[in-house]
């Protein structure tokens, strides 16, 4: 620890901070625009300059250590006055344009400029002007706005691992580029419009739409991937306008992907705003009450077995309580919350949550990844294991579609031999988990969707326990799951029950006739074909491959218009916030569930979602610690069994395209044709 | 001209310049080979007259470094050339001392024997004339740099000299030209005369 003395705060650091972080620490506030505390340091915009007792210039509080007795000074004539000319440098090649300037308002520069800004300007000279750079579609550039923070940079080079944004020329001529003209192919590259301090790099998709201050700012959960991503939905009326990360550094640090940041205007496109009835094999718009009859007189007298409920990847746990409850009051136990046909076995919980957690994996010392591709199925984790190959040189090893992952990695080649020999102990990878303090193992769900899926996930269960990486004190055994309602249905317990069918098996009993109702909550991503003349159910918030099928469409919420509880890969139990009201008649999930209930005379024992979540804790005692992680015990899990050769394939092909709300987003279309059908080459009608 | 106009669509050092670049490469401790990107741009330079994408391209693979990173570099240095030049490069320096010393009459003298302006070339593509910025040479100001050599203490009737012994396909007596032994005073040594003498002794 160091003493200094901060503008006559005495105060004890860590050796090794700089003077920012010691300022920080006893809430002096020193302004910056190139240093971002999870970026390394570049020390270049020069706004931080404090005064240092002994030194005879100012000094860069950024990049400057603390050093025993250090006396600080960060208020003083002289660091105004050098603050005052760093700001007056900046703004000589700054264009005013603050009014049409998507930035302002929440614009680093013209916060500062307030403190630290001439009320007019010495300088009479031409200003530069820089051509604006093509960074695809997620990224307006307006390039001269920038001031040479570099902070896009360096996230893109140290955070995405896409080394592709750099500085070129020099002095007056340097210029943010990618030097060739192509856009950024990073899942995260939307980060760097927050990262801009200035104008240069803003939201296209959201450009000239609104101005931070006519947003209305609810904080919530992402669920388009099942990281379950803090954040920020601003609103303006009954429109999402954007998506925004909130710092939570358990899940996301300050991050957030381009899916769950730009596909909210897939939340305008396509919605189911009123119910609809299926009437000489057209949808047609009708009432609560009709559609609630038609159910109800189709329901009439069929046994619990003629009757099934699948969940789909975005069903929150609330409605997925109540259609479980009114399936067990109508009989039926055919219920799977595994759309994917992925063989999880939900005996135990640790044998399906993501047990090193996220944080976690910057203390692992050894990674192995099954059958996934977390780079497109959870690109936050993908970012954090990143972070623990730069910070502590994580040996990460691959059996899996994708070995591009953004980091180095072994690729051991995509073939469940290779897991088989290193399960035995036989492969030399075997040894490097064998010989780590804190071994991981991930498995995706690209191992589990395979007919031997339960046996591979057994042989990992064998391998995670025979090298230790399942110890007292570490569990790094982790199933990464890319559908956000996934792990809340297995807590529920939303599966097959005692004689009941899972999503294979209703397809096939809904073709022979055997069941004649199926109940789709959310259910998209399904052969919609293999339901033969089963009368089909859908509920959910967009007309996507569940609605075509439908005989019933009831209009749901979409995660921006419920309070809902999500449970993300790790087990972390948390809540998304109502921040614009559902369109049209559509109602909430539970609420339709649970008055429907009530037309079929099985009235569910819940008014109120106080009473819906007291239930949920009465199915499963982890709904009651939300935002918490607490360890599962572990267990036997999976069936073993024999496991056939060949490889995995990621159940995620288009990273941009994976739920309803994605599909219907123009931006994500855009994104889908840059980056993924940009690389399978373009055809002739592509200018 | 765009840019897809010149820009070559490969690139590949010769044989010779292959052993070069490994000797170059093979300076730098193991596992910081990106250290040669300078002498690896260089050299490319040289093969081609100057630095083209695909040649940058090149040197990013040979040295396993992103390709952001060796644009960085080479837009950085004035003296990495990233369109093609003429035969002769003349890199006029017109700062400061230069330009206190008569830089404006060199660079005059330049555009008049060569016919050509500041960044244009000679139409038989012989000549490029460039502006740079300082040169290290003050001490002989004003001063030129042709190719790989300095010409020094310049004035426009030594400028339009050199230029047409090149243009005869001679090579110019590099250096100050004027009656001075490199950077040393005009008309010899001014002091340390005495440990000179001593040294007779």
């Amino acid at each position: 620890m160091t003493k200094l003395t901060i503008d006559g705060i005495e105060t004890e650091v860590e050796a090794g901070a700089t003077i920012l972080q010691a300022a920080e620490s006893v809430g002096v506030e020193i302004p910056r625009f190139c240093y971002h505390e999870r970026l390394q340091i570049a020390g270049n915009c020069r706004m931080c300059l404090v005064e240092v007792e002994k030194s005879p210039k100012p000094v860069a509080s950024c990049a400057m250590p603390v050093a025993e007795g250090m006396v600080v000074r960060t208020t003083t004539p002289a660091v105004q006055k050098a603050r005052k000319g760093v700001m007056e440098f900046l703004l000589i090649n700054h264009p005013l344009d603050c009014p049409i300037c998507d930035q302002g308002g929440e614009c680093d520069l013209q916060d500062q400029a307030m403190a630290y800004g001439f009320d007019r300007s010495r300088y009479a000279e031409g200003k530069r002007a820089v051509k604006d750079k093509d960074f695809g579609p997620l990224i307006k550039t307006w390039m001269t706005r920038c001031i040479h923070c570099t902070r896009c940079i360096r996230f893109m080079t140290e955070v995405a691992g896409v080394p592709e944004l750099g500085a070129t020329s020099r002095g007056e001529n340097m210029e943010v580029t990618t030097y060739v003209e192509k856009a950024l192919s990073s899942e995260l590259s939307g980060n760097i419009i927050d990262l801009c301090p200035v104008g240069a790099l803003t939201s296209r998709p959201y450009a000239f739409l609104a101005r931070p201050w006519e947003l209305r700012k609810t904080d919530s959960i992402d669920v388009h991937d099942a990281v379950g991503a803090a954040i920020r939905i601003d609103a303006r009326g009954g429109a999402v306008m954007r998506v925004l990360p909130r710092t939570n550094d358990d899940v996301n640090e300050e991050w957030l992907g381009d899916k769950s940041r730009f596909a909210n205007d897939g939340l305008k496109r396509q919605r189911l705003d009123r119910p609809y009835l299926r009437e000489g094999g057209r949808l047609r718009p009708a009432g609560w009450g009709e559609v609630f009859a038609a159910i109800a007189s189709r329901l009439k007298g069929l046994p619990g077995s003629a009757i099934a409920a699948i969940a789909g990847d975005l069903a929150d746990c609330e409605s997925m309580t109540a259609l479980k409850d009114l399936m067990g009051r109508l009989g039926s136990a055919n219920l799977d919350c595994r759309q994917d046909g992925a063989k999880i076995d939900a005996a135990v919980r640790a044998g399906y949550l993501f047990n090193p957690t996220i944080a976690g994996i910057e203390q692992a010392d050894a990674l192995l990844l099954v059958g996934t591709d977390p780079r497109r199925e959870a690109p936050l984790l993908n970012a954090r294991i990143r972070k623990g190959w730069v910070r502590n040189g994580l040996p990460i090893a691959v059996i899996g579609p994708n070995a591009n992952l953004t980091y180095g990695v072994q690729d051991l080649g995509n073939d469940s031999g290779v897991l088989a020999e290193i399960a035995a102990g036989r492969h030399p990878f075997a040894a490097v988990l064998k010989n780590a303090q804190r071994p991981m193992l991930v498995i995706g769900q690209g191992a589990l969707t395979r007919p031997d899926g339960a046996a591979v996930l057994a042989m990992a269960r064998q391998a995670a326990l025979s090298l230790g990486v399942v110890k007292d004190g570490w569990n790094g055994f982790g199933m990464l799951h890319y559908a956000a309602g996934r792990v809340g249905g297995l807590d529920l317990g939303f599966l097959p029950g005692p004689g009941g069918r899972d999503v294979a098996g209703i397809q096939d009993a809904a073709r022979a006739g055997e069941i004649k109702v199926v109940w789709l909550l959310g259910a998209d991503e399904l052969d919609m074909g293999g339901f033969g003349d089963a009368f089909v159910i859908y509920q959910g918030h967009h007309g996507d491959h569940g609605a075509h099928r439908a005989d019933v469409v009831l209009p749901g919420a979409a995660y921006t218009e419920k309070n809902a509880t999500y449970v993300n890969t790790e087990g972390r139990v948390q809540r998304t916030r109502m921040a614009v009201t559902p369109p049209g008649e559509a109602r909430e999930d539970w609420k339709i569930v649970r008055a429907l209930s009530e037309t079929l005379d099985q009235a569910l024992p819940y008014d109120t979602i106080e009473q819906l979540r007291e239930r949920m804790k009465a199915v499963n005692p982890v709904f009651g610690a939300a935002d918490r992680i607490d360890p599962a015990a572990w267990g036997a899990f999976g069936a073993a069994g024999a496991v056939a050769p060949g490889g995995f394939e990621s159940p995620i092909a288009n990273y941009y395209m994976t739920d309803p709300i994605s599909r219907a987003s123009k931006t994500m279309a855009e994104c889908t044709a840059v980056f993924v059908r940009g690389q399978e080459g373009k055809t002739g009608t592509h200018g | 001209m765009s840019e897809q106009d010149f820009q070559p669509a490969t690139f590949a050092f010769t044989e010779a310049n292959k052993a070069l670049a490994q000797a170059a490469i093979a300076k730098y401790p193991q596992g910081r080979q990106r250290s040669a990107v300078m002498p690896l741009l260089d050299l490319a330079q040289r093969q081609e007259g100057w630095v083209s994408k695909a040649a940058m391209d090149h040197v990013a693979t040979m040295l396993s470094m992103p390709p952001i990173r060796v644009y960085e570099v080479a837009t950085f240095y004035s003296m990495f050339q990233l369109k093609p030049v003429g035969e002769h490069h003349v890199q006029v320096c017109t700062n400061l001392p230069c330009w206190l010393r008569g830089s404006d009459e060199v660079a005059h003298a330049c555009k008049k024997t060569l016919g050509v302006d500041f960044g244009e070339t000679t139409a038989d593509g012989r000549f490029t004339l460039s502006e740079v910025e300082c040169l290290g040479a003050c001490v002989n100001a004003p001063m030129m740099q042709i190719g790989d050599d300095y010409y020094e203490d310049l004035d426009a009737e030594s400028v339009a000299r050199i230029l047409d012994t090149i243009k005869r396909g001679e090579r110019p007596k590099p250096g100050p030209q004027i009656d001075r032994q490199f950077s040393a005073p005009v008309g010899g040594p001014t002091t340390l005369g005495d440990i000179e003498s001593k040294g007779k002794q």
